[in-house]
């Protein structure tokens, strides 16, 4: 235990590099190659939300509908307006996702509080119903199909995502890129105001920050980084079910980031890992999993609010900790 | 334009959306009120309410029985909640009692398709409230008439529990400045426990009642507790009259909008949500700055 704490503060000493030398492996130490790209997006859509939850203290109950903007928007670009680059697919689904994550945040940030997680959620449920009805461009109840896995073009340069291990790699690349800039953002002044909110949002104001605009910024930043996860998603399964909007997406990520430690650097990608295998492990024997699973989560915000990289990380810094 | 009598009749099916909305809003705001606690769990034991009234009715062959023990075991399954899962979270982040009772709620939903298995049950209401009545300018469902009889019993009975008893005095004291009333030597850790149990209670009334409409199924509760919220931030979290003004109201948006429009009759009940956070953010009958 000691040993294993010992290694996971190095590894938070040092997250961007940890993230590019052990996800430039994963593949190859999980079982299933499939798991390993979606720990990767999952990852990225928890990180995208502890960055509002675990660094700025607003808990988001809605995250189903940036990751669904950004999934939609990324699959309506390449399906419905053949818009025939990869890039300009991403494109639309962050520049979805990030617009969804300027109104919404708007609307939910007039109330404060617990009042937050509620709006976060109701205005996900509105979406999704949208996304429901509006079946010309969302394929309604049966979901948006025929995304197209364009080659990713650089130049005269072309590299295939169609193979898993080929979009593995594609992923790696996006996702370690919005890790570094996650921490750029973190170790900004901009990140120190937003955990000067989580602690006191009183004090921050008195310091003479603007706190609405400083919190709706990290709505929004938190709003891109799940648009960018739906837009892989969408890549990945060439298809956009309408449950991406749907609450129990929502719910999901709430879980990995609290399974892996909320506030935490990494924990939103040890909780991804841990949440689906699990899901995997459990599905096999078991067709009620998802009670097990509620009763590990409730567990764990009874018994170890902290997380699983929390607790390894955690000494006397508790959530402050990288 | 539709005939009046189909207005009519629409108006009267939205009321009574609109009564099963208000009894759960009452309780989830009740419990916010006293606890600050959102109870996500709020939906499940809705649906837990309507299982219950399935089981009894199946062992007791008396609908009556049924309406009445099958709130009292979802409320006494929210007072165990309260007492030894809850509890344990006060002092702690107002989000943390959310996030524990969000895993609840998936456990019960799970739980009860172990129990009575995956497929919706039915629920059918008693023989004596089987037809309908003829209203003079319209028929309505007997069944739906009791029910908001039903409804706007409790809701009389709570306001003199409230307003009128010494406990219902607590209770109004408590939300208001906890510090004070325990300052004044009351166990309001008691408080809290009975608040939790007749919150819960109430959501098993409205999900045995609207069994026979609906039936029992898993994830019967599931959009209801979100619907529910939007009631409270519409009503004004914390206003018992809010939450009756805005059920009713929200109750009547679906209603008729399902006349009209009705692919949008979901949308709308957010509408009316983002809409009332632009020109009134506290909620119509809410005090601003109330556990903000």
């Amino acid at each position: 235990m000691t040993l294993l704490r010992s290694v996971a503060r190095r590894i938070a000493a040092h997250p961007v590099l940890a993230f590019w030398v052990f996800f430039a492996v994963f593949p190859f130490i999980v079982p299933n190659r499939t798991m390993a790209t979606q720990v990767l997006i999952f990852g990225l859509l928890a990180m995208g939300f502890n960055l509002l939850y675990g660094y700025t203290g607003l808990l988001s109950f809605g995250h189903a509908a940036y990751y669904g903007l950004g999934a939609y928007g990324c699959g309506i670009a390449l399906a419905k307006l053949h818009a025939g680059s990869l890039w300009l697919g991403l494109a639309a689904g962050l520049g979805l996702a990030a617009l969804g994550g300027i109104v919404i945040g708007f609307l939910c940030l007039r109330r404060r509080g617990i009042y937050f997680a509620m709006l976060t959620l109701a205005f996900a449920q509105l979406l999704y119903f949208i996304g429901f009805h509006l079946s010309d461009w969302t394929g309604g109840d049966d979901g948006l199909r025929g995304i197209p896995q364009l080659a990713v073009g650089i130049g005269p340069w072309h590299y295939s995502i169609e193979t898993t291990i080929g979009f593995y790699y594609f992923a790696y690349v996006l996702v370690g890129l919005a890790v570094l800039a996650l921490k750029r953002i973190l170790d900004s002044p901009f990140g120190a105001v937003l955990q000067a909110i989580r602690e006191n949002s009183s004090r921050a104001t008195a310091c003479g920050y603007d706190v609405d605009r400083v919190k709706h910024l990290s709505f929004v930043f938190s709003a891109g980084f799940a648009g960018l996860a739906g837009s892989l998603d969408a890549l990945r399964l060439t298809v956009v079910p309408v449950e991406s909007l749907y609450w129990t997406t929502s719910g999901q990520v709430v879980m990995m980031t609290l399974l892996g430690g909320a506030g935490t650097f990494f924990g939103p990608f040890v909780g991804a890992a841990t949440f689906l295998v699990l899901e995997e492990r459990l599905s096999l024997v078991l067709e009620s999993w998802p009670l097990v699973i509620g009763a590990i989560f409730s567990a764990f915000v009874l018994f170890l609010p902290r997380g699983i990289w929390g607790t390894l990380t955690g000494g006397i810094h508790g959530r402050q900790s990288a | 334009m539709p005939e009046l009598s189909t207005l009519l009749a629409q108006v009267f099916t939205g009321l009574v959306l609109g009564m099963i909305y208000v009894l759960l809003a009452i309780g989830l705001s009740l419990i916010f009120g006293l606890m600050t606690v959102v109870n996500f769990a709020h939906g499940a034991l809705f649906m837990l309410g309507a299982y219950f009234g399935v089981f009894l009715l199946a062992h007791t062959k008396s609908f009556w029985v049924a309406l009445i023990v099958a709130p009292l075991m979802v409320g006494a399954l929210g007072l165990l909640m309260e007492r030894f899962l809850i509890r344990r979270l006060y002092g702690r982040s107002p989000d943390d009692p959310l996030l524990l009772t969000f895993g609840l709620s998936l456990i019960l939903v799970e739980g009860v398709k172990v129990v009575w298995g995956k497929i919706g049950l039915t629920l059918d209401p008693p023989r004596a409230l089987a037809g309908a009545v003829d209203l003079g300018f319209m028929a309505f469902p007997a069944y739906r008439l009791f029910l908001i009889a039903v409804t706007v019993a409790v809701l009389v009975g709570l306001y003199f529990f409230l307003g009128r008893t010494n406990i219902g005095l607590i209770i109004r004291a408590g939300s208001r400045d906890p510090l004070m009333v325990r300052a004044l030597g009351i166990d309001l850790s008691r408080v809290w426990l009975v608040v939790f149990g007749i919150g819960t209670a109430l959501a098993g009334l409205a999900g045995i009642l609207a069994g026979p409409m609906r039936g029992a199924y898993a994830e019967m509760g599931v959009t209801m507790v979100i619907e529910s919220f939007v009631v409270i931030v519409v009503g004004g979290m914390g206003s018992l009259l809010g939450a009756v003004v805005a059920g009713l109201l929200i109750g009547q948006v679906v209603g008729l909008t399902t006349l009209f429009i009705p692919k949008a009759a979901e949308i709308m009940v957010f509408m009316v949500m983002a809409v009332i956070l632009l020109v009134r953010p506290s909620g119509l009958f809410g005090e601003a700055g109330l556990l903000e």
